[in-house]
């Protein structure tokens, strides 16, 4: 009996999910290696390795732990999440102008990594606690206020982007959890009429990269550089792409940290739309693999436990691809399983742990 | 009991679905976007990306200084100012490249060639096409900045070598001189090395290449089309060479200049207590600083074909016979080897006859030296004496004797192509000319003709090394050096011998006149004939000096053990007694005269640079003048620096 449970579970370990995740991984290191190779950077391409390993590890024992587990310490991670980004605030070290990391002596931790992977537990406990078919207003309320307090204190860093990243795991998970058209169409208009206000408490710096966004080609020099940088790089990769170590905008630097947030543009370049093409198909598979997944999960709990990961990794890829072509304002959101960047590929890798989890459970009980 | 997930509701299949084609037509509107970048405006993209470029100005490193033994500076660097074409718009630098011929006169296939050579670097590298830029270049770049946007000037530093007066050097065959680096050199260089680079050619700028030279900075920066710079990317700093402190005595040197001037020959001085090189110099020496960075064509022509061979460096490099100098080591051979007596008294009555041939004592014309013995024949340079002794020792004997003393191979001295000079043999006419040796040859050879050739340096090497017992050291210029040793123990009798006769020459014999009061001043003259002596009274008949005997002394102090050894040559200076000696016994004065001051502490390092052109009558008269210096007059480049960053500041 225990043998034929162990040989199921082999069965059932996702490998397509994890082949396409492998996938994207090597075409990431690939790219790290080929845009940092000379000069100063040369070698990152070995740490992100080492990060993905690490990754990899943690994928499988959070793939073994019975996610019921998980969500039943919902309320106590979600607490310890808070209380990281509260001291985050305090003691905290300042990169790229956010006080968003904290030195944990082997490496830096970026708060806000672990706290995505809390609030898809802490979401996927709350909306498999709702009995009824719709959401009430109450109930949207209440998930609103769990993931307004975490996206709040990370606006304090102040790191809007990452900020940003929380509000589609609330958004999947009250669509998935039956919210009403009408309080959708209310709060599109609450949301329409405090824009005004918004762009008040908004940075400078904020407002300039939004004013960018919207007019690129205004101040090429000063704020759209980044962009036009990135749009060159990819424009001028063509069909095939110049080769991997021959894109002039990468390999003279053109392209801003062409290793990590805008590492899609230097593949753009080296692999051009041929490489662009194999990438967004890998990640759609993925995403895709992913609402399959939960489609057949042996109940609601496990399906927002993956939807919730969709929804993460979704906003990260489709906001980071849109960026480099200025489809999206520029802000620090790196690509997942690509960009350089140790507490994003492990964290990335322990929500497809979570993912894992949830296929393999399916027959148990 | 019921757990909290114990929920027995359905799945929302369908919004799952609804989220499903979200993916999808999120992933196609992506996809979308990059397909009009990449595919429909790729064009567009692909121009811009090729009009980013990044510029790389080089920062020059300024070489190493040459300080003497107290530190004085012998060879420094001062600003000028270098042209350089910017290639980074292709088209830019074909349209213009006529008007930059014609405005820097430069010969426009030269610089088709260079363009072409640097058709490895990337295109951001500039090329340096002027690299002594004068003050009309200077204007004719800053004139044409919007109208021939591919010039830039860059600050590069310009060697200033001491020079005796204008047109020549001071000790410009040791410190040699710096030039553009060659193709070869590149190539050879393994990457160390790119055009334009200045580096040392000749003497020690060549041998100390490596110390001297620094590692040019580099500033990149972003231009757009229209060569504007737009952003700065990094820069790195540039690396000075190191400066080095030769042995040379900028006292005893510049005693030595002054002494030789006008005349073609050579002076080495050294301690040969530690091999250290006091003074070294060569004449006729071209002034280096005319060489510029660049020296035209005809200009070097004219210096490779000059029958007084201005680049030769005589002390290391003129081979020739050392005349009766080679006396001291016949004697020393006659002393070790016991082949002959050291009794031996021969009659010299003008000349003797060897195999059937005349041969002559340089007396000859004025009847003979009588008996002579070793220490009178060494004294009064007895030819007579000396042929008897080479004679009964044999030209193998000789030659080895002479091996072991420093003669027929390089010495070692830290600069680049020193001559070996030649000891012959039997053997070594049966390699070379496929002969015999003739015994009349050996007669020769005994008092320092046929054959047989030395080096200056050789010389002084030699005689310091056998008046200090048989220690040779190997000469050199740097300053710290752990010099290689050598060792051909002489017996404390032959040392004994040799030093007492070579005292004899300067006190009783040949070079009587240059006696030094209160110093145990040695040496040895010698004249050595160029052409037979026959040849030689046709040509004095008409006129000619070019084969006039040249003159040689080598002298040292004190008797045993000495301190210094200094080596003369003067070229057709007919008498090493009254030509060459005297400038050995001012440089050895000289010598005594600071190590006394310096015993009783009231040497001052006096400094008198000759740089940009004032002469110097004598010695006397240089150490006369006062120390201050008169403030030198800029040359053209600095002011024209001055005059940019002033104009840069408004």
């Amino acid at each position: 009996m225990m043998l034929v449970a162990q040989r199921s579970r082999a069965r059932d370990f996702d490998w397509w999910l994890l082949l396409m995740a492998v996938g994207i991984c090597t075409l990431g290191v690939l790219d790290i290696y080929y845009a940092t190779r000379s000069g100063d950077l040369s070698g990152m391409h070995w740490k992100q390795l080492a990060w993905i390993a690490l990754g990899f590890a943690c994928m499988l024992v959070i793939s073994v732990i019975d996610y019921h587990k998980i969500l039943d310490n919902a309320p106590i991670l979600y607490l310890l999440g808070l209380a990281g980004l509260v001291l985050v605030l305090f003691i905290g070290k300042t990169r790229f102008g956010s006080r968003s990391w904290i030195d944990l002596g082997l490496f830096d931790l970026q708060v806000a990594e672990p706290v995505k992977l809390i609030i898809i537990v802490v979401l996927a406990r709350f909306f498999s606690e709702v009995r009824s078919e719709r959401l009430s207003l109450l109930d949207l309320a209440k998930a609103g206020i769990l993931t307004g307090i975490p996206v709040a204190l990370i606006l304090k860093q102040p790191d809007f982007g990452t900020a940003m990243m929380f509000v589609p795991a609330l958004l999947v998970g009250s669509f998935l959890a039956g919210v009403q058209w009408k309080h959708v169409a209310a709060f599109a208009v609450v949301a329409a009429l405090l824009l005004p206000v918004g762009w008040y408490f908004l940075k400078p710096y904020q407002k300039q990269r939004i004013e960018t966004f919207l007019n690129p080609e205004s101040n090429p020099q000063g704020a759209g550089y980044q962009t036009l940088q990135a749009k060159i790089a990819v424009g001028s990769g063509g069909v095939w792409g110049k080769g991997l170590g021959h894109g002039s905008q990468n390999q003279l630097g053109f392209i801003p940290v062409r290793w990590s947030d805008f590492i899609f543009a230097s593949q753009a370049e080296e692999l051009g739309f041929a490489g662009v093409f194999v990438t967004l198909l890998l990640y759609m598979g993925l995403l895709l693999r992913l609402v399959h997944n939960a489609q057949r999960a042996v109940d609601r709990a496990g399906m927002y436990l993956v939807m919730g990961v969709a929804a993460i990794l979704g906003i990260h890829v489709f906001w980071n691809v849109g960026m480099t072509i200025g489809y999206v304002p520029v802000t620090g959101v790196p690509l997942p399983l690509m960009s350089y960047g140790g507490s994003a590929t492990l964290f990335m890798f322990m929500a497809l742990g979570l993912v894992m989890n949830v296929r393999m459970g399916r027959f148990v009980n | 009991m019921a757990y909290w997930f114990e929920n027995e509701r359905k799945l929302p299949t369908g919004r799952l679905w609804v989220v499903f084609y979200a993916i999808v037509a999120l992933t196609l509107v992506m996809l979308s976007g990059y397909w009009k970048l990449q595919i429909v405006d790729a064009q567009r993209y692909l121009e811009m990306a090729e009009r980013n470029r990044i510029r790389s100005i080089p920062i020059p490193a300024p070489r190493g200084r040459m300080f003497d033994r107290d530190r004085r500076v012998l060879v420094d660097s001062y600003p000028g100012f270098a042209v350089l074409l910017l290639r980074d718009d292709p088209k830019e630098v074909d349209k213009h490249l006529p008007a930059v011929a014609e405005g820097l006169e430069l010969d426009i296939n030269d610089l088709r060639k260079q363009l072409e050579d640097a058709h490895t670097l990337a295109d951001y590298d500039p090329i340096r096409i002027k690299l002594d830029a004068s003050p009309a270049d200077i204007a004719f770049v800053e004139s044409h900045r919007t109208d021939i946007p591919v010039l830039e000037l860059l600050i590069q530093h310009r060697r200033n070598y001491l020079r005796q007066q204008q047109g020549d050097g001071f000790m410009s065959h040791a410190s040699g001189y710096v030039g553009e680096v060659s193709e070869r050199d590149i190539a050879r260089s393994k990457g160390r090395y790119t055009s334009g680079d200045v580096i040392g050619k000749a003497g020690l700028e060549r041998q100390y290449n490596d110390i001297l030279m620094g590692v040019d900075g580099k500033r990149r920066a972003i231009v757009n089309s229209l060569g504007r710079e737009v952003a700065r990317l990094d820069q790195s700093e540039p690396t000075a060479g190191k400066d080095i402190q030769l042995t040379i005595d900028y006292d005893l040197q510049l005693v030595a200049e002054t002494a030789l001037a006008g005349r073609k020959g050579a002076v080495v001085a050294l301690d040969p207590r530690t091999g250290e090189i006091l003074a070294l110099l060569s004449h006729p020496a071209p002034d280096p600083n005319l060489f510029a960075v660049r020296i035209p064509a005809e200009e070097w022509k004219a210096l490779n074909e000059n029958p007084d061979k201005p680049l030769l460096n005589r002390a290391i490099q003129a081979q020739l016979a050392p005349g009766s100098v080679f006396k001291i080591m016949m004697a020393a051979a006659m002393l070790e080897s016991k082949a002959v007596p050291e009794t031996l008294s021969t009659f010299c009555p003008g000349f003797a006859t060897f195999y059937g041939r005349q041969f002559k004592c340089h007396v000859f014309n004025k009847g003979g030296h009588g008996w002579m013995s070793l220490h009178s024949a060494v004294a009064q340079s007895c030819d007579i004496f000396f042929y008897n002794v080479g004679q009964r020792m044999g030209i193998d004997r000789i030659a080895y004797y002479a091996a072991k003393m420093g003669l027929g191979r390089p010495t070692g001295i830290d600069l680049p192509s020193e001559a070996s000079g030649l000891v012959p043999s039997e053997g070594w006419k049966r390699r070379v000319f496929k002969e015999k040796w003739y015994a009349g040859e050996t007669i020769s050879v005994a008092i320092g003709q046929g054959a047989l050739t030395s080096t200056p340096l050789q010389l002084a090497y030699s005689i310091g090394g056998i008046a200090s017992g048989g220690v040779f050291k190997q000469p050199h210029l740097l300053k710290g050096t752990r010099p290689a040793e050598y060792h051909f123990a002489l017996t404390e009798d032959t040392t004994e011998k040799i030093t007492q006769a070579m005292f004899g020459v300067v006190n009783e014999g040949t070079a009587a006149g240059s006696r030094l009061e209160g110093v145990e001043f040695c040496g040895k003259t010698g004249t050595s004939q160029l052409i037979s002596n026959e040849g030689l009274a046709r040509l004095r008949s008409v006129g000619g000096r070019r084969f006039t005997e040249n003159a040689w002394f080598v002298g040292y102090a004190p008797r045993r053990n000495p301190e210094i050894v200094v080596a003369v040559l003067v070229e057709h200076g007919e008498h090493g007694s009254t030509a060459a000696a005297p400038i050995a016994r001012d440089i050895i004065k000289r010598y005594y005269e600071k190590k006394g001051a310096k015993d009783q502490k009231q040497y001052r390092v006096e400094y008198q640079r000759y740089d940009l052109g004032r002469p110097v009558a004598s010695a006397t008269a240089a150490a006369a003048l006062p120390a201050q210096v008169p403030a030198p007059e800029k040359p053209a480049a600095t002011a024209a620096v001055a005059d940019l960053r002033r104009r840069g500041q408004r």
